[in-house]
């Protein structure tokens, strides 16, 4: 049982169970997981389909919340908050990247990362300026105008990390990053990745299958029947 | 919050741009058309109105019978006028401009190897005067032939057309049953009452001609009246009612058995017929937006189903379930707003066509593209609130999960 008092970590999960349906056919997606994620941590999550790590990963983005247990969010009580408390929270401090990219088509890489200033009000001018910046820290200068469809898989991942660090999020949501690219461009990724946490002290969780990912980050978990398995510490393949 | 939605909305709608167009397709359609109904009826209103006071604003009727029932009525149960009626109003009314006893019949005119079907009015030259109509040539009656009913007619352009061609018709002489008279002038043409009758389809002849050699009794059908500039016909009218009334011996609290009529009465009775047909086909045409409201939301229905990853996407960044809400609102507005801008172009368009086609005026009626504008934009809000809501309420797990 963690001692630690609450505030010292970014992220703490206290018997956290999430059962989807009811009675007879209730599902034991979580049964009861004890989790803290210190700032600046870059986190692996590994473990077979329906080992309930995806759950984890929605209950940790404010995408879920759990049945029971506490769940607190930079000391905040995520379990308490309303589906609008918790859009503002993940629109404030949560960047997400997808297996699948998730980006707007027909639409410009540069406003594809704008979307989230745009949620945050920001003026036409700061929406630019911050949108340029974090295309260029992801190495896609000069491609502000590319749509999707003009970009590789690769690049569209990197417009997809854009728009997800543009916001300075606390933590940044990565389900299977690599998930859709050849090796070569997941290490490419991975090493953007692993940039933006050192460079800017950004929270990373990722979701992962494969071990040679989960490499990069400095801590592996492993899911198994909605407990975690076994935790491991790792910074033996960090370049 | 309104110029972010409006950005969102914007460039949702610039990323499907052929789509859009054809969502907008049918509230275009719909709004033209109600523009085009509505503007094409109000032309037609303003020329039966302007038809109407051509005929003289302040000319009134005075018939036996009932009330305005068209043709026929109950005339045939009330007792006819004499000439006497007629120069009782012009001698004891105030404000007579000219008092005109007229007798009508349908009869064949024939000249030569031609006949014609036409309207025999017997009268003086006060009708002329009442009607403020003038002759293209020739000459009115004499005090002698309306004396002793002379066998002279005057004729409209129509019958002089049909029975003359481009001959000189002065002089000679058509035939009316067995009357036989000189033809000694030729009106001017007046052309189509509001109706659609020919004015100008008339043979006048001495009122006493009339009566003594085609209709064979000293009855008046009706009794035209004009009064003087600056009189209301309105005072005029009420003043002939009570002498009528007198001379009928009317007792109190019985209806009347004539009836006067002043053009205010007709131009109401016409435009309002006009109007109930503008307003028939504005319903028609109004059908047709519904139509294009039902089209906007199936593919707003379609587009909330294939963006259902995107929607995941903005509900996983932040985005409020209203600001969802109000993004997929604001592109049905927009795209209905649009529709309805484009459908009054085209509609106003259609309409100058038209009314140019048809010989109208073309009347432009402001209010009506105001009111298209904001019934299209509420089409948007009422067709596009059940879409943008489905959007609002989407799980973002399940979203974007969605393939």
């Amino acid at each position: 049982m963690n001692t630690v008092s609450g505030d010292r970590h970014l992220i703490e999960l206290l018997g956290i169970t999430r059962v989807y349906g009811r009675g007879a056919y209730a599902v034991h997606a979580l049964r009861g997981i004890d989790l803290h994620i210190d700032k600046g941590e870059f986190m692996a999550v590994m473990g077979p389909s329906g080992s309930g790590k995806s759950t984890c990963m929605n209950i940790l983005g404010c995408l879920d919340t759990p049945s029971s247990g506490t769940y607190r969010f930079t000391g905040i009580e995520v379990e308490a908050l309303s589906r609008d408390q918790r859009a503002l929270l993940r629109r404030n401090y949560l960047g997400f990247v997808f297996q699948g990219f998730n980006l707007l088509n027909r639409t410009s890489a540069l406003e594809n990362v704008e979307l989230p200033l745009i949620y945050r009000g920001a003026s036409a001018r700061e929406r630019h300026r911050r949108a340029r910046e974090a295309l260029e820290a992801v190495g896609l200068a000069g491609w502000e105008s590319h749509t999707p469809s003009e970009l590789s898989g690769g690049q569209q991942q990197r417009v997809a990390i854009a728009r997800a660090m543009v916001i300075n999020p606390e933590v940044l949501m990565a389900d299977e990053p690599t998930g859709n690219l050849d090796s070569t461009i997941s290490r490419e990724i991975m090493e953007l990745l692993c940039a933006l946490n050192k460079g800017r002290g950004i929270t990373i969780v990722m979701v992962t299958h494969d071990p040679s990912m989960a490499g990069y980050a400095q801590r592996t978990i492993r899911f198994l029947d909605g407990l975690i398995d076994t935790e491991e510490r790792n910074g033996g393949k960090r370049p | 919050m309104i110029g972010q939605t409006i950005l969102l909305a914007l460039r949702a709608i610039r990323r499907n741009v052929l789509r859009s167009s054809l969502t907008i397709l049918g509230i275009v359609i719909g709004v033209a058309a109600v523009i085009t109904m509505v503007t094409l009826g109000d032309g037609a209103t303003a020329q039966v109105t302007a038809d109407i006071s051509r005929l003289g604003s302040n000319m009134l009727q005075v018939r036996p019978g009932q009330g305005f029932r068209g043709p026929g009525g109950t005339r045939s149960t009330a007792d006819m006028f004499k000439v006497d009626d007629a120069e009782a109003i012009g001698r004891e009314i105030f404000g007579m401009e000219a008092v005109a006893p007229t007798v009508s019949r349908s009869q064949q005119a024939i000249y030569g190897n031609k006949n014609w079907s036409t309207s025999v009015m017997g009268a003086t030259n006060s009708y002329l005067k009442v009607r403020d109509w003038d002759l293209e040539i020739g000459r009115l009656f004499t005090d002698g032939e309306l004396r002793s009913g002379g066998t002279v007619c005057i004729i409209g352009s129509t019958v002089r057309k049909e029975l003359f061609g481009n001959q000189d018709p002065l002089g000679d002489f058509i035939r009316l049953q067995r009357l036989s008279c000189q033809v000694i002038g030729v009106l001017e043409p007046k052309g189509q009452t509001g109706f659609g009758q020919d004015q100008d389809d008339l043979v006048m002849i001495p009122l006493r001609t009339l009566q003594r050699r085609i209709a064979g009794s000293t009855d008046v059908d009706a009794i035209y009246v004009s009064a003087r500039d600056g009189i209301s016909t309105t005072a005029v009218k009420e003043d002939i009612e009570r002498l009528m009334r007198e001379r009928r011996r009317i007792a109190p609290g019985k209806d009347d058995d004539f009836h006067v009529r002043d053009m205010q009465e007709i131009v109401s009775t016409l435009t309002s017929t006009t109007r109930v047909l503008t307003g028939l086909l504005g319903a028609v045409a109004a059908v047709s937006l519904l139509v294009g409201g039902i089209g906007i939301m199936n593919i707003m229905l379609v587009s909330v189903t294939e963006r259902t990853r995107e929607i995941g996407t903005r509900l996983a960044i932040g985005a409020l379930e209203r600001e969802v809400l109000m993004q997929f609102l604001t592109e049905a507005v927009v795209l209905s707003s649009f529709g309805g801008l484009f459908g009054i172009i085209l509609g106003l368009l259609a309409a100058a066509g038209g009314a140019h086609l048809l010989g109208m005026p073309f009347v432009l009626n402001p209010e009506i593209a105001v009111i298209a504008v904001v019934f299209s934009a509420a089409v948007g809000v009422i067709f596009g609130y059940f879409p943008a809501r489905k959007a609002a309420r989407l799980d973002p797990i399940e979203a974007l999960r969605h393939e």
